[in-house]
């Protein structure tokens, strides 16, 4: 990576200024310029966050406040090329989505909020994913994966690209 | 008494989220109407007259709420749709969005016109990509038709609408929090007053609305207060404060049931009908232990109290915080009760913001408590110092600026409440040797029980 070079594309200015003629403030497209960074990179470095200060005038400062306050965003490194949300609050608990987590999390050998050492995936734990009707259920992507048993979740993992960890032998069996 | 459906009248047609298939079945027409022969406090009023209630928790009379608005301000005005849907059981306004988008979108242009704001920003959850996909669809859609835009239909009428993407903050949902997030700062919900209607987004009088409330306006423009107030529950004489629970209301239904799902029904049916008659009875053909009657914020109704009316006033004469979203969780006889409390606790304390001590620090103790319990180290004392932190913290005990603590304490509140003997067992029988020990745990002995 060039020390001097741009974070933010041409394409992602354009796509941040996009968004200046409908707010009457800079700093509300604070939240609008993180997403379209965070989509493309899937994560916002600190140099990204002087980056769109600039863009937006205001200071860094400001930005990295709004960025950390939300658990959403990365920053230290990117998350997984899925991203992979598994619900943890009552109507997926009561429907088994606290076994589901614990089976994933076995399957792809990660512990909730990491990545699969080969970057294809990480799981997070989602609060209420508004899915109720078909809990338990997993957002993988743009994807709600709905009424997931543990065979669908094993299909999902590989859909991602993960290896999958067979629970009862504890070899690695391949897709 | 059963009615036509409303709200979901047009879910479930293939081409529902379409403008052509919206129109087909005569949207807009009350848009169109609007704009041509009635002025904006008509529209006002018979919001006013129909007492339509809040649908996206706090059940604040919607047409009362406009009225806040200074008048003759020389604007902006702002409206905010709130789309940050994020109460643990409910979905009834993804549903809507995903599936009916225009309904929102014309109670939206109605709600607009009738507060004179110029400018509407759907402040729509990050969770929910496929409402995203067909709001803004819709919206564009809007645009080409003339519904949205500078001078709408002809009309002297401009409005502006743009989504607002969240980043998976509960906390977001507060209105002032939604604001403060808007404005691209942490979601720090603002002290009241000064209200939003007076001093709101960008400092300018704001509107916030939820997704349900505003499609709710668009019937009511279009059909009429009266026709509003035939369904649902009339006031109680006795109560001075009630204004009635009137009009169609959506109910999520889920958790131990058969068919869990999002159901119309007139405001005031309860739980019990609610699981028989939609959701298909409980599950396995076992017993209802406990429900949620609003979202878990609203804490717990037993099985005995499930034939409560899930109107703006039934759950609170059974010890419940309010109606709140009206989405029913049913827990079956298998489920212990601390699960269901640590769940509760475990959620609270991730989505508190952080800026009152009392919330901040209480929603940490109590999981932490929770935990502790869970893990075989309970004392009967913890019941009584759980309770301490549920009667302490939160907006109606005035040590907090939101109503995110109250949430919190609620299910705290009710749980211990309501099924005292069962957390007392729990904790004899896992913890036999130290339940009745009373001296303060160490923090650092506490902490070392987590991962």
């Amino acid at each position: 990576m060039a020390t001097d070079g741009r974070i933010l594309t041409d394409e992602m200015v354009e796509a941040i200024r996009a968004y200046f003629p409908r707010y009457p403030t800079r700093r509300a497209v604070t939240l609008p310029a993180l997403h379209v960074v965070h989509d493309r990179l899937r994560h916002v470095p600190l140099r990204a966050v002087v980056e769109i200060a600039e863009l937006l005038g205001v200071a860094p400062a400001e930005i990295q406040d709004t960025l950390t306050f939300y658990g959403f965003f990365k920053q230290e490194s990117p998350h997984g090329l899925t991203r992979a949300w598994v619900c943890r609050s009552i109507s997926c608990a009561l429907r088994g989505g606290e076994e589901l987590m614990e089976h994933m999390c076995r399957r792809a050998r990660v512990r909730p909020g990491q990545t699969t050492t080969d970057g294809k995936l990480t799981l997070e734990e989602a609060e209420c994913l508004g899915a109720c009707d078909f809990a338990p259920c997993v957002l993988a992507g743009e994807t709600l994966h709905k009424n997931v048993t543990p065979d669908m979740a094993d299909a999902l993992l590989k859909q991602c690209g993960v290896t999958l960890r067979d629970v009862n032998t504890r070899t690695t069996s391949d897709n | 008494m059963d009615c036509e459906p409303v709200l979901l009248a047009h879910v479930g047609r293939p081409d529902s989220h379409t403008l052509s298939g919206y129109e087909a079945a005569g949207g807009y027409t009350t848009l169109r109407q609007t704009l041509r022969d009635a002025t904006p406090q008509k529209i006002v009023d018979v919001v006013k007259e129909s007492a339509l209630r809040g649908r996206g928790g706090a059940g604040f009379p919607c047409g009362l709420k406009w009225t806040f608005l200074p008048q003759n301000h020389p604007g902006p005005i702002y409206m905010c749709i709130n789309a940050d849907e994020s109460e643990p059981g409910t979905f009834n306004n993804r549903i809507l969005m995903e599936e009916d988008p225009h309904q929102v979108l014309e109670g939206t242009i109605l709600s607009c016109y009738a507060t004179r704001a110029s400018t509407a920003y759907i402040y729509l959850r990050y969770e929910y990509p496929q409402c995203l996909k067909r709001l803004q669809a819709a919206i564009d859609a809007c645009y080409d038709a003339g519904y949205l835009g500078k001078n709408i239909l002809g009309s002297d009428y401009s409005l502006e609408v743009t989504i607002h993407r969240g980043a998976a903050a509960y906390i977001c949902g507060e209105e002032t929090g939604l604001i403060e997030s808007l404005e691209g700062k942490r979601a720090w919900p603002r002290i009241k007053p000064p209200f939003p209607a007076v001093e709101g987004l960008f400092r300018k009088p704001t509107v916030v609305n939820n997704v349900e409330t505003v499609a709710c306006v668009r019937h009511i423009v279009q059909r009429g207060a009266a026709w509003f107030k035939s369904i649902g529950v009339p006031p109680d004489p006795d109560n001075p404060r009630d204004i009635g629970s009137f009009g169609p209301k959506l109910y999520c239904l889920s958790g131990h049931v058969e068919r869990p799902g999002c159901y119309e029904a007139p405001l005031g049916i309860s739980c019990r009908e609610l699981i028989e008659r939609f959701g298909g009875g409980v599950w396995k053909g076992r017993r209802a232990k406990a429900a949620i009657p609003g979202g878990i914020s609203m804490g717990l109704l037993t099985a005995a109290e499930l034939d409560v009316p899930l109107d703006f006033v039934g759950p609170v004469k059974a010890g419940c915080l309010g109606l709140g979203t009206a989405a029913v969780v049913v827990l079956d006889e298998t489920v212990r009760m601390v699960d269901f409390l640590h769940n509760s606790c475990r959620f609270f304390k991730h989505e508190s913001c952080g800026q009152c001590t009392p919330c901040r620090e209480g929603t940490d103790w109590a999981l932490q408590m929770l935990e502790r319990i869970r893990a075989g180290r309970g004392r009967l004392i913890d019941l009584d110092l759980l309770l301490e932190i549920g009667d302490s913290i939160g907006i109606m005990p005035g040590t907090t600026i939101c109503g995110l603590a109250d949430g919190a304490a609620w299910p705290i509140k009710n749980a211990i409440r309501k099924f005292r003997d069962e957390f007392e067992h729990t904790i004899r029988a896992t913890n036999p040797h130290g339940y009745m020990a009373t001296d303060p745990v160490p923090a650092l002995e506490m902490h070392a029980l987590q991962h």
